[in-house]
C-alpha cells in the first residue's frame, strides 16, 4: 500500500495545480461511530471570504478546525496555501503559523496582556526579539483598533476587546488565512459591530477568510460565498443574495426562515 | 513554689535554655538545610511528573499514579524506618539526613505532582488550542502558556502540602539526624527539665512562620484578576 500511495501523492492532485489558498478534499470525520462529517469538498480563492452557515450539529465548525488539524480528520486531504496540512510528517507548527484562528471563546492567555499575548507566537515560534515582536504587535494591535490597550490584561477588557486582541495574536502572524469559528457568538449585541467591522477591513485588505458564524446580515454585506452545511454535508452554497433569497434546498430554505425571523 | 513557678521552672529556665542554645544552634542549622533541599527537590521533582502524565502515556501515568497513592497513604515515619534499618541488609548505607531528605523529596514530589497535575487540568483547553493554532509546539504551550496559569492557581493548597510536610524533618530525630527535635530530646533527658523542648518548639515558629506569610505573600502577588 504505502508504495503505491507514495508516488501518487506527488500526483494529479497534489500541490502546483490547486489554484487556492485553502483546498478541502473529501475531508470526513468520525467521533466513534458518528459521522460528523461526510465527504466535504470545499475550494477558497485567493482574497476571498467564504461563510459557512447552518444547523448547530452540522459539522461546520469541526469543518473548521480540521483546517488547522486541531481536529483530525478521518479521511481526506487539505491543502492551505499550497501545503498539504493533512500530510503524515507536515510540519504542523510552521504551517499553523500562517493560518490564523479565531475562537468563539477568544482564548486569550489571561496571565499575558494584550501586547504579551500577540507577541508570544512571535517570539517564540518566529524567533523575533523581544523589541522587534512588541513592535509587530503594536502595529497588529493598531489595526484592530487597539493599541492603547497593549498593556492591559484580557480581564481589563470587554469582550468586543478580547476578541479584537485574538484577531491582533494572529494578524500578527501574517498568515495567509484566517479562520473564524463563530466569532461573535460570546458577544454582547452592542460589542460585535466593533469585531465586525475589523473583520471587514482584513476582507478589504485582502485576507482570505472562512468564517462560520450566524452574522447573516455581514455575509451579505461582506461574503463572497456562503455556504451551507447540514448533517455533516455541504447542501448547497452560492453567492449571498441567492443563497438567502432563494435557497434551493427544502433544509436551507428551512434553515433561513428560522434565523431569519 | 506555687503553680505558676513550677510552670515557669519546667518550661521556660533560662539558665537551661541558654546552655542549650548551641545546640539548638546547630539543630536550626540542619533542619534549615533539610527543609530548604525538600522544598527545591520535591517540588521540583513533582513539576517534573505532572509533565510527565500530560505526554499520556499509558504505562507511565500507571505508573506515576502508583507511586503517588502508594506516597500519599503511607506515614512518612513507616518510610522514614524502612529506609534507614531496611536498605543497609542491601548494602545501601544511607545517613539519616539523606534518607529523611530523600523520603520526604519524595512524599512531597507524590503530593506536589497531584497537585499541578489538577492545575494543569484546570487551564481550559481553549488556552491549548488558542497556543498550538499560533504554532507553539506541546512543550512550549505547556511552559509559557498552561503552567503559568496552572501554577498561580495551585499556589495556596501547594503552600500548606510544603509547610505540613517539611514539619515532618522532626521525624529525622528517629534517625539520629541532629535537627531541632533531636537536640532538644538530648538536652532534655540530659538536664530533666523541658525548657530545651520550648525552646525547640519557639525555634520551629521562627522558622516557620516565615514560610508562612512567605506563602501568603505569593499567594496575593500571584492571585491574577481571572478572566
Amino acid at each position: 500500500m504505502g508504495t503505491i500511495a507514495g508516488p501518487e501523492r506527488q500526483g494529479p492532485r497534489s500541490v502546483a495545480q490547486t489554484p487556492h489558498l485553502l483546498d478541502i478534499q473529501g475531508v470526513h470525520k468520525h467521533f466513534g461511530t458518528f459521522e460528523v462529517l461526510k465527504g466535504v469538498d470545499l475550494a477558497v480563492a485567493e482574497c476571498e471570504l467564504v461563510f459557512i452557515i447552518g444547523p448547530s450539529g452540522s459539522g461546520k465548525s469541526t469543518l473548521l478546525r480540521c483546517c488547522n488539524r486541531l481536529e483530525e480528520p478521518s479521511d481526506g486531504r487539505i491543502f492551505v496555501n499550497g501545503d498539504e496540512i493533512t500530510a503524515h510528517g507536515a510540519d504542523l507548527n510552521a504551517l499553523r503559523r500562517r493560518i490564523g484562528m479565531v475562537f468563539q471563546a477568544f482564548n486569550l492567555y489571561p496571565h499575558l496582556t494584550a501586547l504579551g499575548n500577540v507577541t508570544l507566537a512571535l517570539r517564540k515560534v518566529v524567533g523575533k526579539p523581544r523589541a522587534e515582536a512588541d513592535e509587530i504587535a503594536l502595529q497588529a494591535l493598531d489595526r484592530v483598533g487597539l493599541k492603547d490597550k497593549a498593556a492591559n490584561y484580557p480581564s481589563q477588557l470587554s469582550g468586543g476587546q478580547q476578541q479584537r486582541v485574538a484577531i491582533a495574536r494572529a494578524l500578527a502572524l501574517e498568515p495567509r488565512i484566517m479562520l473564524f469559528d463563530e466569532p461573535t457568538s460570546a458577544l454582547d449585541p452592542e460589542l460585535v459591530g466593533d469585531v465586525l467591522a475589523v473583520m471587514k477591513d482584513m476582507k478589504d485588505a485582502g485576507m482570505t477568510m472562512l468564517v462560520v458564524s450566524h452574522e447573516m446580515r455581514f455575509a451579505r454585506q461582506a461574503a463572497d460565498r456562503v455556504v451551507f452545511m447540514d448533517e455533516g454535508r455541504i447542501v448547497e452554497q452560492g453567492n449571498p443574495e441567492e443563497v438567502f433569497a432563494n435557497p434551493k434546498s427544502e433544509r436551507a430554505r428551512a434553515f433561513m426562515s428560522q434565523v431569519h425571523h | 513554689m506555687s503553680q505558676f513557678d513550677r510552670f515557669l521552672a519546667t518550661f521556660f529556665d533560662w539558665e537551661i535554655i541558654r546552655d542549650f542554645l548551641p545546640a539548638l544552634g546547630q539543630g536550626f542549622v540542619i533542619t534549615c538545610e533539610l527543609m530548604v533541599s525538600i522544598v527545591v527537590s520535591g517540588l521540583a521533582l513533582g513539576l517534573l511528573l505532572a509533565v510527565a502524565r500530560t505526554f499520556r502515556v499509558r504505562a507511565v501515568n500507571a505508573a506515576i499514579v502508583v507511586y503517588v497513592d502508594a506516597l500519599r497513604a503511607l506515614p512518612p515515619l513507616v518510610l522514614i524506618l524502612l529506609a534507614y534499618f531496611g536498605l543497609p541488609n542491601v548494602g545501601i548505607g544511607l545517613s539519616g539526613f539523606t534518607v529523611v531528605w530523600l523520603v520526604l523529596t519524595l512524599v512531597l514530589a507524590a503530593f506536589a505532582e497531584e497537585i499541578f497535575w489538577a492545575g494543569i487540568l484546570s487551564v481550559r483547553q481553549g488556552q491549548w488550542e488558542a497556543a498550538r493554532s499560533t504554532g507553539l509546539g506541546f512543550l512550549q504551550t505547556l511552559v509559557y502558556v498552561v503552567l503559568p496559569q496552572a501554577v498561580r492557581l495551585t499556589l495556596p493548597p501547594l503552600t500548606n502540602r510544603t509547610i505540613a510536610i517539611t514539619k515532618n524533618t522532626a521525624l529525622g530525630t528517629v534517625v539520629g539526624v541532629g535537627e531541632i527535635l533531636n537536640q532538644a530530646t538530648t538536652a532534655q533527658s540530659f538536664v530533666g527539665n523541658a525548657s530545651p523542648l520550648m525552646a525547640g518548639a519557639i525555634a520551629y515558629i521562627a522558622l516557620f512562620v516565615p514560610v508562612v506569610v512567605l506563602g501568603r505573600w505569593l499567594e496575593t502577588r500571584y492571585s491574577w484578576r481571572k478572566a
